[in-house]
């Protein structure tokens, strides 16, 4: 389990994030909604510890500052969306990296299979040798979950992981998702802008608005007109097909 | 050909140009005066282009950038005017009188101290922004430079033709005692460097990536800031500001080995840059019997490979 305790980002005298007090389940799919400018990078920044924060993070009942670099590395995984990596790596060689923490640089044969699944779950293998300045950006894109993936973390954090991804890799990235959590035990934190991609895969949904918490509670508890309303102020109309809801917000 | 083979292959040619460096024009008159000075004069170039190879690559990756070299910071400039300083304020004869060993411990000490007084200064913010530093360093620099050129109109013609022989860099009068406390101060900073290899590695990946695998990114960039710092303070005062060559032979090693591997990089860098210098301390004494300095002509190819990599790339 994650769990903030007043967590907050000050610039200055603006506040971008204040006083987060939520707790991340076991072994759920969550996710952060809310409008640009919500606060939900930052959150995901602080959590993963890639940025200085107020307030505290607690993974499993232990401070994050608590933990050292390499076992948090074993322990938890963030994804940003913006990577520029300019090095000369192929595809195989990045999703390697992802065993970094466990085994240093020298793969033994259980690394090898790690990262040879990594491939195959993400439908790499075509791509496995291409150096990744060749690749398109939803190619790359996928080539980092994969990395992460080989990371083999319990908790895992991504950053708008669709973004450049067409819909079949979208919908293939979601499913992976969610089979990570449901067969392996994985916790995964998403933030994500496509309303229908929260509410058909996410157990617990987070919405925040101008730096400040919302609600959170299910999908069927977050994903309600009114609910929505407040995240966006904007007027969504909710269908719901075959137990799912979605989100008209085009008209 | 195997990453390794390559390196054999330029070891070789190292090997084969210090050979020629060492015994080109050796008779049993000359040998017993020539061959300890030659001897001393690889050992500094041998120094100097090792440390500019190895700081230059850890730069480009701590700042991930291919095409600037530690030589922004201002440190070269920062050296310049300290020797015009201390000219101008105390005259030619103290510069020329002064203990060589003073002069370079004085250089090597106040370039050390600055570049870590900005380091500090900058990394103890929140966040550290790595390209502030730089920016800042470069700033540092032109205020050594109009500095230091102020200083040059003001002095004596005679004392100013003292300053200008230490604006190029030159193998020719390396002095011993320096060279070995360089090398104690060289080998010290290159040790705690090697043992970073596999991090600068993951580094190459930016701090994003390189947190999210566990490397605390910004105490290691410091770090490798530091180790830099010493390294080029050490071989400017010892040669002279040469750092361009680092851009030359970094960016050749990485089209060469075509990898992200430091501890290919880095070795291969290193070679490079003694082909270069020990090729190139060959020609000005051999071929331009000493007329032009090494830096000039390392400065003149260094300068068209820059051009070359920037139409190239397109892009800074």
């Amino acid at each position: 389990m994650i769990r903030t305790k007043n967590v907050g980002k000050h610039y200055g005298e603006k506040a971008a994030l204040a006083d987060i007090s939520i707790e991340i389940p076991k072994h759920t799919l969550t996710t952060f909604i809310g409008a640009n400018g919500a606060g939900k990078s930052t959150l995901l920044s602080i959590v993963s510890r890639l940025m200085k924060g107020e307030g505290e993070v607690l993974l499993e009942d232990k401070p994050l500052s608590a933990y050292k670099n390499r076992e948090l590395a074993k322990k938890l995984s963030i994804l940003r969306q913006t990577n520029h990596i300019s090095v000369r790596l192929t595809v195989r060689e990045l999703i390697g990296f992802g065993r970094y923490p466990h085994s240093r640089s020298r793969l033994n044969k259980q690394d090898e299979q790690i990262i040879q699944a990594a491939i195959h779950r993400m439908a790499l293998e075509p791509l496995a040798n291409s150096f990744i300045d060749q690749l398109s950006g939803g190619e790359l894109q996928r080539a980092l979950i994969a990395m992460v993936i080989a990371q083999d973390t319990e908790y895992i954090l991504f950053d708008e992981p669709l973004n450049n991804l067409d819909m079949k890799h979208a919908v293939e990235i979601m499913r992976l998702f969610r089979k990570l959590v449901d067969e392996e035990g994985k916790t995964i934190v998403l933030v994500l802008h496509d309303l229908n991609f929260a509410s058909g895969y996410s157990d617990h949904i987070v919405s925040l608005k101008n730096g400040r918490f919302l609600r959170q509670g299910t999908a069927q508890e977050i994903i309600t007109p009114d609910s929505l309303r407040e995240v966006y102020d904007m007027d969504i109309d909710i269908r719901e097909i075959d137990g799912t809801r979605f989100c008209v917000y085009f008209k | 050909m195997k990453p390794g083979k390559k390196l054999l292959v330029l070891l070789l040619i190292v090997i084969g140009l210090a050979l020629l460096f060492l015994l080109w024009g050796l008779n049993e008159k000359n040998w017993d005066y020539n061959l300890p000075r030659r001897i001393i004069k690889l050992a500094a170039i041998s120094l100097t282009g090792s440390a500019i190879a190895f700081s230059t690559v850890m730069f480009q990756t701590v700042v991930g950038n291919r095409i600037l070299t530690p030589g922004v910071m201002g440190l070269d400039s920062l050296y310049l005017f300290i020797q015009t300083l201390v000219v101008f304020l105390l005259g030619a004869n103290t510069l020329a009188l002064m203990s060589k060993t003073t002069d370079y411990l004085l250089s090597v000490g106040i370039m050390t101290g600055f570049s870590l007084l900005l380091y500090r200064f900058m990394f103890n913010r929140e966040r550290t922004r790595l390209f502030e530093v730089i920016l800042i360093g470069m700033v540092f620099g032109i205020l050594f430079n109009s500095l230091a050129t102020f200083m040059e109109v003001l002095i004596d013609p005679n004392e100013f033709s003292v300053v200008q022989g230490r604006f190029f860099a030159s193998f020719n009068n390396v002095n011993t005692k320096l060279l070995g406390i360089s090398a104690v101060l060289a080998f010290g900073a290159g040790a705690a460097g090697l043992t970073r290899l596999k991090k600068l590695d993951v580094m190459s990946l930016g701090r994003e990536i390189a947190i999210n695998l566990g490397i605390d990114y910004d105490r290691e960039a410091r770090n490798c800031m530091i180790l830099i710092s010493i390294l080029i303070a050490v071989s400017t005062a010892l040669v002279g500001p040469i750092s361009f060559l680092g851009l030359l032979v970094a960016n050749l090693a990485r089209q060469l080995f075509q990898t992200y591997r430091h501890d290919l990089l880095i070795p291969g860098a290193v070679l490079l840059s003694l082909i270069a210098l020990i090729g190139g301390q060959f020609l000005v004494e051999r071929v331009y019997s000493f007329s032009t300095p090494i830096s000039v002509l390392v400065n003149f190819v260094g300068g068209i490979y820059f051009l070359f990599l920037l139409v190239k790339e397109g892009r800074l």
